[in-house]
């Protein structure tokens, strides 16, 4: 796909998850919106995998580790053809595939249960050395935020990867800044990212994380390092593609109005169309 | 009587296995030369993940290897595997039941030196509260092995606990191990007596006492306390005058639980012998600690004198 096409991925992503939030019920809206360039990448330009047959052994892998973004993955999931869309319209209820959180058992696409947080990037540590073992060419993909680096089994996990040389493994890290109770730097400050990762032994580079070109850029330029770990430290905005959730940290677990319903589709919307 | 270390035969039939199954890969957590993985890392370097002093990152590491479809055992010190990675545990692996094993090495009291906080008195019980999980405690070497030898091939989350210490051997030899199943280890008619771990050798020889005066006690096995045929301890519970149960292990959560939980409703009266809810603590041997925590032969006789 080409960057227009991506950009218009990523847009169709976002008016899904306004429509799994719906009105007056609680979603993950910021961190999902944050993800959708990111997420748009990876399913629909960067893995290798097969919707039809899920489990293919020679897949790509990822991982959210910070799963309460979910829905910005079920609504690439459904998009790639993994279930059909309606599923989508039952997300959190009861008895319905698409839980709160990933689950691998009940969701075709999942690779793992994640949104206990700071766990995933182990996970996909552990997956990476499977792959290795099995010299598959398999590459894994995770996603992190920056409030769950506060995390300490984060460090346990970054100190493995680079331990184990997982040059199979690249992690993007969700910088929007913004975590349930206010800003990272302010509630508990994380920072600074790049210089701890780099001294945990982690190839690090930066990039906006809405910017579709510069996140293929980054990419590339991750794979030529092979025997390292390597971070993509992606700058987001919470909330991203609607105006008034746009760095509002209300909106990281929130609620929509009618009227906010209404005016995030209309948005959406009309980007859509340009 | 054949005497063996259950951590070493672990050890052993971990090499075994290796050499049998390329997708089972060994984990550990700085303390190999306990838990006695340190054979398998010399057979076997490129399946086994040396994971430092960091349990968390351990437990969830071997779920993502067990997600590219091998079969991951865990170690470290019981109170460690059970404790330090419960979230880990009960996440990532017993949610969508991953075919990942916990070993809790060096259980109960059998760290005797290093105090209350190497010694685990709760695993048992934290483990079988997580769906999905099953729970077994060996008795001895030779069912160490069997267990080990068929958790390999199991559908499903296990967690193994293991002693630090000889043990008697009471398994038999010719026995097959089957998750569930409680085993008869001596007949008798008077009393029954359920124990497991290192209490089972212990009941046995408080049986062979009795007998000379005139007691006639049924051991029975139970390693299994998650699943476990409830209708097997029913059937051993019958037709006595009263039970004992047996554990190196809080009396809350483990197998006094299980067997008052499935015979609740039965009037034959029980004597629950097990830690009482408190902390281990050092001692200079395991046997003055067993006294200390009253898990000795002389208690088991002394209970069931009572309930005669």
């Amino acid at each position: 796909m080409n960057i227009a096409e991506l950009e218009k991925i990523a847009c169709t992503l976002r008016l899904d998850v306004i429509r799994m939030v719906g009105v007056g019920q609680k979603g993950h809206l910021g961190g999902s919106c944050s993800l959708a360039e990111i997420v748009a990448v990876l399913y629909f330009h960067r893995m290798n995998h097969d919707p039809k047959n899920p489990k293919w052994s020679g897949r790509d892998r990822f991982l959210l580790s910070k799963g309460h973004a979910a829905l910005i993955q079920y609504a690439a999931l459904a998009e790639a053809g993994y279930f059909p869309k309606t599923e989508l319209e039952k997300v959190k209820k009861l008895g319905a595939m698409l839980q709160g959180h990933p689950e691998m058992k009940t969701t075709p696409g999942i690779e793992g249960n994640t949104g206990s947080l700071g766990q995933g990037l182990s996970m996909a540590c552990g997956m990476a050395a499977g792959l290795r073992i099995d010299k598959s060419p398999g590459r894994v993909y995770c996603i992190i935020g920056d409030g769950e680096i506060a995390e300490g089994q984060i460090w346990e996990a970054a100190m493995s990867a680079s331990y184990y040389k997982l040059g199979n493994l690249t992690v993007f890290l969700d910088k929007n800044r913004l975590q349930a109770m206010g800003p990272v730097a302010e509630r508990y400050n994380t920072n600074p990212v790049r210089e701890k990762w780099e001294a945990f032994g982690w190839h690090v580079s930066e990039t906006d994380g809405h910017n579709i070109k510069q996140i293929l850029y980054v990419l590339e330029e991750a794979d030529r390092v092979t025997d390292k770990p390597k971070l993509i430290i992606a700058h987001t905005v919470k909330g991203k593609g609607i105006s008034f959730a746009e760095n509002v940290v209300g909106f990281h677990n929130g609620e929509l109005t009618r009227e906010q319903f209404d005016c995030a589709c209309a948005e959406l919307y009309r980007k859509n169309q340009e | 009587m054949k005497i063996q270390n259950p951590r070493q035969v672990y050890g052993e039939t971990l090499v075994e296995l290796g050499r049998e199954n390329k997708d089972i890969v060994v984990l550990e957590a700085d303390l190999g030369k306990s838990t006695m993985t340190s054979l398998f890392e010399e057979e076997f370097p490129e399946r086994f993940f040396e994971m430092g002093i960091g349990e968390a990152n351990m437990t969830s590491f071997a779920a993502g290897l067990s997600l590219t479809g091998k079969i991951a055992f865990t170690n470290s010190f019981a109170v460690f595997a059970a404790g330090r990675s419960f979230d880990q545990i009960r996440q990532a692996i017993c949610i969508p039941s991953l075919n990942v094993r916990i070993v809790g090495s060096s259980a109960g009291l059998s760290d005797f030196g290093d105090g209350a906080t190497h010694q685990s008195v709760e695993d048992v019980a934290i483990m079988r509260a997580v769906p999905n999980m099953t729970v077994l405690v060996p008795a001895d070497g030779t069912e160490t092995r069997k267990m080990v030898r068929k958790i390999a091939g199991y559908k499903g989350p296990v967690y193994l606990r293991i002693n630090r210490h000889d043990i008697p051997d009471t398994f038999p030899e010719d026995q097959e191990f089957v998750v569930g199943k409680p085993y008869l280890i001596r007949e008798g008619s008077d009393i029954t007596v359920f124990a497991n771990g290192i209490m089972v050798s212990k009941a046995l020889e408080a049986a062979e006492t009795l007998e000379k005066e005139g007691i006639s006690v049924r051991v029975v096995n139970v390693s299994s306390l998650k699943p476990v045929d409830e209708d097997e301890i029913k059937r051993f519970a019958s037709g006595v005058k009263g039970i004992v149960t047996a554990e190196e292990h809080s009396l809350i959560g483990g197998l006094a639980s299980v067997i008052t939980y499935i015979l609740r409703g039965n009037a034959t009266p029980v004597i629950p012998i097990g830690i009482e809810d408190r902390f281990g603590q050092s001692a200079h041997s395991y046997d003055e600690l067993l006294e200390e925590y009253g898990l000795t032969t002389d208690k088991i006789i002394d209970s069931v004198r009572k309930l005669m």
